[in-house]
């Protein structure tokens, strides 16, 4: 058990896992992109590095922080849906109560800023089923610049409010044809667009993924909410946690709320990947549990390929998980070991959403939800003296449509055509939310 | 990745062997004009029918036959490029495939590189990937989305096959990168025409003659250009100032259209043709 220690701002020293700043991360990362992008990415790099050691760039992030998306976010106990995790003491970082509802504005603020501070007047940006793609959108509107949003055609068709809700915020989406035509073809699409356009425009990339330095680049304006988190809980229980959970897809919440602890040996850090039907049956998207070490959209990476290389489609309950890739640093504290990856199944995450709905009277996103299942176990396996620490990444207002059709609360004759279309496409469905 | 590392003698010094990109550029120029490079890929419309074609295009001029392996995320190609290899991946074309397809239009004499973007070689195996394409007959490889800096694996398996690396310059790269992309390469360097992804375009980008010339003073031997070439007016003012003419889309294009595989081919034949009258009108 850690003792209680000062709040610590910087890292521990040049041999902390923390101060890791890529383009590797052990074997993981890298940049596997075509020489025409090298140089932004470089340009990139040098603009980013020189922001984070500028005062006055910090304090115009942090008032927004403040000001705009309602930072700090608190920490909530949940006791009543602790007596389910074997009566551990859970804490949720309530990332959800930000503006626009998820963790998504952290990342996408920092960018927008960067945008600015690079001379660009033009953003891109990948989304899923519309979170990565709506905080863009308003980061964009808040400061004046045009925003496209590569979004694949199957994930417009099932979030058509979220392409509503960014086109209201003064968006183009694009709805994306190629491939599977979901996230991963949305990533191609834009890295399409940057190539051509990147004299003007800046890819505000959604994750701890793609090429160096954006794993970086991200995790930095993630970290806060871990920063935060870990200060909450020493001034609430006067230690540090035993346990930190978070879901992981791409990875960005995750590695925002576990970097502040990476130095802290005896906090475990755990990572649920969303494991569909289940690893066994081939439909699921857990990276690091299913998937193997290979290249994918930009880096070293673990994947979910075929034997020759192929990506292989992935599948989910959550969109902001369905997808077959995982970032560089989680690739390598799963290889190390210094994280643990689990994987959760729909079913599981879905009973956790029910739980924390009914117990807490809080909606998480079905992303989350994946989690608040893990945590489930780790209390279990902890016992009731342990303390957890769960980001609750984002709200499940989006979810709610998903989640009436998986628990039956409405009947198909109270859906509107368009949502009957929906039902029928159940099966390989990756309506939800997220990235 | 240290330039000094770089086995610098293939960017083109010297007798190149047969049968390698490098003496199919050398022999064109001493015929004084540019070579054709052909791309197809493997696998579309059907895999006798992307050897037939990539026979053809020999047959109609074509100096070097570039083979792409198909991959499931071509992040540089647009939509003709993709439609193809969508269509070859669904048929379940695999990297033995590939190597078969090599060693066919191989056979034909003409040099023949394999385009491939690097995760399915990663998966393969890089050394034994090396080994296979050798044995194949193949000259070397295209890497669109390696960069020098993240190749060690091949350029150590290049040496020990001797194998051709060819590697991508852009419009946006330093002077640096040109020099360490240009000392990496062995076979020719393959200049980015625009800062784009591949598909038939109304002109050719005005910067692509000074990419060529920059990527010349950096130290380059032999420096083709692709991205947007489709016609033969095209290939010959690019012939002007360039080792070698690379055409991929319009070729796919001619495929995509035709009525029949055996329509396919002698289309992608005649273009080859004209391509090659092209590469010598200037």
């Amino acid at each position: 058990m850690s003792a209680p220690t000062a709040r610590r701002e910087e890292p521990a020293g040049p041999a902390a896992l923390s101060a890791e700043r890529g383009p590797y991360f052990g074997a993981f990362g890298g940049r596997f992109v075509p020489e025409a992008l090298v140089a932004a990415l470089d340009e990139i790099e040098a603009a980013h590095t020189a922001a984070m050691a500028d005062e006055s760039f910090l304090a115009e992030l942090a008032e927004l922080h403040r000001t705009y998306s309602g930072r700090p976010s608190i920490i909530t106990p949940v006791p009543r849906f602790a007596e389910h995790a074997g009566g551990a003491t859970v804490l949720l970082k309530r990332e959800d109560l930000n503006h626009t509802g998820s963790h998504k504005i952290n990342n996408v603020l920092g960018q927008a800023l960067l945008t600015r501070r690079m001379g660009k007047r033009r953003v891109i940006a990948e989304t899923g089923a519309g979170q990565h793609g709506v905080a863009t959108a308003t980061a964009a509107a808040l400061m004046g610049l045009e925003c496209v949003v590569y979004m694949g055609e199957e994930d417009t068709r099932r979030q058509a409010l979220n392409v509503a809700r960014m086109r209201l915020l003064g968006a183009e989406v694009v709805p994306v044809t190629a491939g599977s035509r979901t996230l991963k073809d949305a990533v191609n699409e834009a890295f399409r667009d940057w190539v051509a356009s990147v004299d003007t425009t800046h890819y505000v990339f959604g994750t701890v993924a793609g090429p160096h330095p954006f794993p970086v680049l991200v995790r930095d304006h993630q970290r806060v909410i871990g920063l935060e988190a870990r200060a909450q809980v020493l001034e609430l229980t006067g230690r540090l946690p035993d346990a930190v959970c978070a879901c992981v897809g791409g990875g960005s919440n995750a590695i925002g709320i576990f970097h502040a602890f990476l130095d802290d040996p005896a906090v475990r850090l755990f990572g649920f990947e969303a494991g569909g039907e289940g690893v066994g049956s081939g439909r699921h998207a857990a990276s690091i549990t299913g998937g193997s070490p290979g290249v994918f959209q930009g880096a070293r990476q673990f994947v979910l390929q075929d034997e020759d290389g192929q990506t292989v489609e992935s599948h989910s309950i959550s969109a902001g998980l369905d997808y077959p890739g995982v970032g560089p640093e989680h690739s390598w504290l799963g290889a190390s070991g210094r994280a643990e990856y689990r994987p959760v199944t729909d079913a599981e995450a879905m009973e956790a959403f029910r739980l924390l709905c009914r117990t807490e009277g809080i909606i998480p996103a079905i992303e989350s939800a994946h989690a608040l299942a893990g945590a489930l176990r780790v209390g279990r396996e902890l016992g009731p003296e342990a303390v957890l620490l769960v980001n609750l990444s984002g709200r499940g207002d989006k979810d709610v449509d998903t989640a009436a059709r998986w628990f039956g609360l409405v009947s198909d004759a109270d859906l509107v055509a368009s949502e009957a279309e929906r039902v029928a496409d159940a099966p390989q469905d990756t309506e939800g939310s997220g990235w | 990745m240290s330039t000094t590392s770089v086995d610098v003698s293939g960017a083109g010094r010297g007798a190149a062997r047969a049968g390698t990109s490098a003496a199919a550029v050398d022999r064109a120029r001493a015929e004084g004009r540019s070579a054709l490079v052909a791309y197809l890929p493997v696998g579309f419309p059907d895999l006798d029918a992307s050897v037939a074609a990539a026979k053809a295009a020999v047959a109609g001029g074509a100096d070097v036959v570039e083979l792409g392996l198909p991959y499931s995320d071509p992040t540089m190609d647009g939509p003709t490029i993709q439609r193809a290899v969508d269509a070859a991946l669904r048929a379940r074309t695999r990297p033995a495939d590939v190597l078969r397809a090599v060693e066919q239009v191989a056979a034909t004499g003409a040099a023949v590189l394999v385009m491939t973007y690097w995760p399915p070689v990663d998966r393969y195996g890089v050394a034994r990937f090396a080994a296979d394409l050798a044995s194949a007959g193949a000259a070397g490889l295209i890497t669109p989305d390696l960069i020098p800096d993240e190749a060690a694996a091949w350029l150590e398996a290049s040496d020990e096959h001797d194998l051709e690396r060819v590697f991508l310059v852009a419009p946006s790269s330093t002077d640096a990168r040109l020099a360490s992309t240009a000392a990496a390469c062995r076979g020719f360097v393959y200049a980015a025409s625009t800062m784009g992804v591949t598909g038939a375009r109304t002109t050719v980008g005005a910067g692509a003659a000074r990419l060529v010339e920059r990527t010349r003073a950096a130290g380059a031997e032999r420096v083709c250009v692709g991205l947007g070439v489709s016609t033969p007016e095209q290939a010959a003012q690019v012939a002007g100032y360039a080792d070698g003419v690379i055409v991929g889309s319009a070729f796919v294009a001619r495929l995509l259209e035709a009525d029949s595989p055996a329509a396919g081919a002698r289309a992608v034949g005649e273009l080859a043709e004209r391509l090659a009258e092209g590469v010598r009108r200037s």
